[in-house]
């Protein structure tokens, strides 16, 4: 299990060093760096001081090396409008939007999971056949549209919700969070609702499939042939069977939410990373932009990784396997 | 348990025949196919049925702005679909939109098709060394969300057709390298590549006369739920304005257009593009759903 | 004797787009106490689903249509789920093919046993524990309480197959319906299932119908067979007797394809053909097509006769027309 572990950790630090790579060569030989950690109103002098500030006079492999050496000190440079350590401003943003984001995943699962079993255990109803119509849709309208929706039905003709911004928060563990405000909880139902829909979809599918899979099994019959309660048979012994790959493909989709919510911030003027980084994109503030993009490429490999061992703490299989292995 | 025995046609079937009649068969299928040809009519035909050209400025009157759906204008022309901030008519806007909406996602299909599918198939055939580092490469690009790659290389890239559909091929070709490459790999272990291997045939003649007819099935179905995606992602990313130059406004341009006016009451600006870019993306995406069941059924994830 | 299970001309059928498909036909059956009913025929034959049809776990679009489910003389397909769901693992347990398939592979089997268990009794963990460790020793698995711990796939088939029988086994069942448990095991394995069934019905007085398609096993364990053909019953009897002069063609047939120490060299003949799917059932005795006394007649429909004492067979041109 270590041994399985450790492996793992080794294989996503490669995976970050290659990422740094491509994100280092990305700036250096796509854009011109000069330009992108200069603003625009930068004279020729100017210009020769950043070009030395940057060490762009050595050699690749060496600004490589100071970069990797800024940034394992958590260095990523200032941004150009707020004037502060970009990661400052990423770590303040951080938590609205991981709010928003588990918000979203435990209202896809809320509400996901009892749609796919019902579509699993009577594929063919009526309302199996909606939900299923539901998912198909929800999974290809694009999020934008939906939250566009969102709002001109609840906030502007009904009027039940606001249509933007966050509200009240409360300082716990030194971490503003919203919802558990009144104000709070009431701004965060449509956009987490809204980023939750390409989530549920998915739910929805892997529960169904699972639960065709799974109902049909010997084990199944076993259980109820032994005359446990149909309750406890899907609650449990058919819930365990399927939570295990939707555990896995929630967590590894959980970066497509962080990315996701980039577009539903944006709508609702969620003041989250999302929002932040398309604010930064408007006025080119480079090195904001590229602090963001370390930061998601550390989030995703930490994701994946935990996800793996997850995984291996879910299914007795895997984690057995390893271990005698 | 139900030891029933039935009969189940083969899993593959190169008749093509049948293959069409199983998807006449599904009425939603049929209708799917239906819209997305309108659509495609509606784009083809975009500047002869347009009732004005929206890139024109000439032909569009800043006076007649904001004009609700059914409004006349000065000049007696009707705005079916109304007008949006700058004058423009909607109908006309619409159906350029479509049009680029429809060539983005065409296009960056077809070059991730390209892509993807020489990849796969080289790394299906030369197996060792070159498998491992293209799979390897595949797996962290489908590790990192489409959207946020495809927003970073248009940061970095700046707005235009060809940089969108250069960020939506990179984004998408992966996903055909790692089916093309799966079922390259069956198709490779049977016997008629064996035999095809066992004349000496050279490696390009056997993938490309052997291996890739028989996984174009596979390939077509992916290249249409590919296509749809791109098209979300297009919108998606002019949306956020970064997709497409605002000369050249596609669906989720017009939407995004339309945003600022939403809360004003004037839906129309955003909603009808909105459901048209729905109405596309749907039916393509029940066309995928269909040709899947239809050509491979062991492609469900 | 009295039966503790009597199925009565009962009906079972599957209701997909293309129409009914008639999977069970009038099957009529009787088990005692202590009785061993060896339940014989090839995939499809309807014998897996006569199991089923009789605990009510038919999965759609199957249901049975008609007929009576006797259990001591109540008919259980008239009860309500919760009632059903009582008589399930209490009265009637089952046993399964795959001792891979039957366990759920994500649950230890402390808390498949926990759960059965509770299913209709309110024990306390302990309590739940001790039985638990009981059912296991009983079965023969040694180390009761470790295995407890265990999960499935860390069990290998034959004792995954034992923790199946100490699960059903656990409410002391009047009738246990055994689904060809022992299809999937080494054989030395399956003499060691076998014995242990076997011994445990006797010594609880327990019904027990085993499903097979091996007339071995049923030679070495039934009190009786029942033989089933395309969703019909087609001979009933004693097992000696039934096995010493079959009296359907299809049932000498079966016997005839089997090898034996008996006849060693000699040429085994085969049932030419193949059972005729449900979709495509022949008007009258369905092995007609198959079999070579059959005649214009054997086109109208068949009844079960009586040819003897306790033995039935639904054919007009018998092998031996025994005497009463």
């Amino acid at each position: 299990m270590a041994e399985f572990i450790l492996r793992r950790i080794l294989q996503a630090l490669l995976v970050l060093i290659v990422m740094t790579v491509l994100v280092f060569f990305g700036v250096n030989v796509i854009g011109n760096p000069v330009y992108i950690f200069a603003s625009s109103e930068c004279d020729q002098e100017c210009l020769a001081r950043i070009i030395a500030d940057l060490g762009l006079d050595r050699p690749v492999w060496e600004q490589y090396l100071v970069f990797m050496g800024n940034l394992v000190r958590g260095d990523l440079g200032n941004s150009f409008t707020h004037g502060v350590p970009t990661l400052d401003l990423i770590f303040e943003r951080l938590p609205a939007t991981l709010e928003l984001a588990v918000m979203a995943l435990l209202m896809a699962l809320a509400i996901g999971l009892p749609l796919g079993m019902r579509a699993g255990l009577k594929p063919d109803a009526f309302s199996s056949r909606l939900i299923m119509g539901f998912s198909m849709i929800s999974f290809s309208v694009p999020v934008f549209w939906i939250g566009l929706i969102m709002i001109v039905v609840f906030a502007v003709q009904l009027g039940w919700m606001p249509a933007v911004g966050r509200g009240e928060t409360v300082m716990i563990f030194g971490i503003d969070i919203s919802f558990v405000t009144f104000s709070g909880l009431h701004h965060l139902i449509l956009p987490a609702f809204t980023l939750s829909l390409i989530m549920m979809a998915l739910v929805i599918r892997l529960t169904r499939a699972g639960m065709r899979e799974v109902l049909y099994s010997d084990y199944i019959k076993f259980a109820r042939a032994n005359g446990v309660r149909e309750r406890r048979v899907l609650s449990l012994h058919v819930m365990k069977n399927i939570l295990i790959p939707i555990v896995t493909v929630l967590g590894m989709e959980f970066g497509g939410i962080i990315a996701f919510a980039v577009v539903v911030e944006s709508i609702f003027s969620w003041p989250g990373v999302g929002k932040m980084l398309i604010d930064g994109i408007a006025v080119l503030d480079r090195p904001l932009i590229v602090a963001y993009l370390i930061f998601v490429v550390f989030m995703f490999v930490i994701l994946n990784l935990l996800v793996d061992i997850l995984y291996t703490l879910l299914d007795p299989r895997v984690r057995l396997g390893a271990a005698s292995a | 348990m139900t030891d029933l025995a039935q009969d189940v046609p083969g899993p593959r079937t190169s008749n093509f025949r049948l293959a069409v009649r199983r998807f006449l068969a599904s009425p939603t299928a049929v209708g799917a196919l239906l819209v997305f040809a309108f659509f495609c009519v509606a784009a083809l035909l975009a500047p002869w049925i347009a009732p004005q050209n929206p890139y024109d400025l000439a032909q569009v009157d800043i006076l007649d702005s904001l004009l609700p759906p059914g409004s006349e204008s000065f000049t007696g022309m009707t705005y079916w679909l109304g007008t949006d901030g700058q004058g423009r008519d909607m109908l006309s806007a619409i159906l350029y939109g479509i049009r680029i909406s429809l060539i983005v996602g065409l296009l960056s299909g077809f070059f991730a098709l390209i892509v993807g599918t020489t990849v796969g198939l080289i790394a299906a055939y030369r197996r060792g060394w070159a498998e491992t580092v293209l799979m390897r490469i595949v797996d962290l690009q489908l590790s990192f969300p489409t959207i946020l790659v495809a927003l970073i290389l248009l940061v970095i890239l700046g707005r235009g057709v060809d940089k969108i559909i250069f960020a939506l091929v990179v984004v998408q070709w992966a996903y055909f390298a790692r089916t093309v490459r799966g079922v390259a790999l069956v198709e490779g272990a049977r016997e008629y590549v064996e035999a095809a291997r066992g004349l000496r045939l050279g490696g390009v003649r056997i993938l490309l006369g052997h291996v890739l007819p028989n996984c174009l099935p596979t390939i077509l179905v992916v290249a249409t739920m590919q296509m749809a995606t791109a098209i979300s992602l297009e919108a998606t990313l002019s949306f956020l304005g970064l997709g497409l130059p605002p000369t050249r406004p596609s669906l989720g341009l017009l939407i995004s257009n339309g945003f600022d006016y939403l809360q004003s009451g004037r839906y129309w600006i955003s909603v009808v593009p909105g459901l048209v870019l729905l109405a596309i993306i749907v039916s393509v995406n029940l066309l995928g759903d269909r040709l899947r069941d239809i050509l491979n059924p062991h492609l469900r994830r | 004797m009295t039966h503790v299970l009597e199925l009565r001309n009962l009906d079972t059928s599957f209701f997909t787009e293309g129409g009914e498909l008639r999977a069970l036909q009038g099957v009529s059956l009787t088990v005692g106490s202590g009785e061993i009913l060896g339940l014989v025929g090839e995939s499809g034959s309807g014998k897996s689903l006569t199991g089923f049809s009789i605990n009510g776990l038919i999965s759609p679009p199957g249901r049975v249509v008609g007929g009576e489910v006797l259990l001591h003389g109540e008919n259980v397909l008239d009860l309500s789920r919760e009632a059903m769901r009582r008589i399930r693992g209490q009265n009637i347990a089952m046993i399964f093919q795959d001792p891979m398939m039957t366990l759920n592979p994500v649950l230890r089997v402390e808390t498949q046993m926990r759960d059965a268990l509770a299913a209709h009794l309110s024990l306390s963990r302990a309590e739940a524990r001790a039985r638990s460790i009981a059912a296991l020793d009983e079965v023969g698995i040694p180390s009761p309480e470790e295995r407890l711990r265990a999960y499935p796939h860390q069990l290998s088939g034959g004792m995954r197959q034992r923790v199946a029988i100490a699960i059903a086994l656990l409410h002391q069942p009047d009738l246990i319906i055994a689904d060809e448990p022992t299809t999937a095991l080494d054989v030395t394995i399956q003499g060691q299932i076998l014995a242990l069934v076997q011994r445990l019905c006797r010594e609880r007085g327990t019904a027990l119908i085993w499903i097979t398609h091996d007339l071995a096993v049923v030679a070495g364990i039934a009190d009786r067979i029942a033989v089933m053909y395309a969703g019909r019953l087609v001979e009933v009897g004693p097992v000696d007797d039934v096995l010493d002069n079959p009296a359907h063609p299809y049932t000498a047939g079966l016997m005839d394809s089997v090898p034996s120490r008996g006849r060693r060299g000699r040429r085994l003949n085969q049932i030419p053909g193949r059972m005729p799917a449900l979709t495509s059932l022949p008007e009258g005795c369905a092995f007609r097509p198959r079999c070579s006394r059959a005649t214009d007649a054997c086109r109208a429909p068949q009844e079960l006769h009586d040819i003897g004492p306790a033995r039935k067979v639904r054919c007009i041109h018998p092998l031996t027309e025994a005497t009463a």
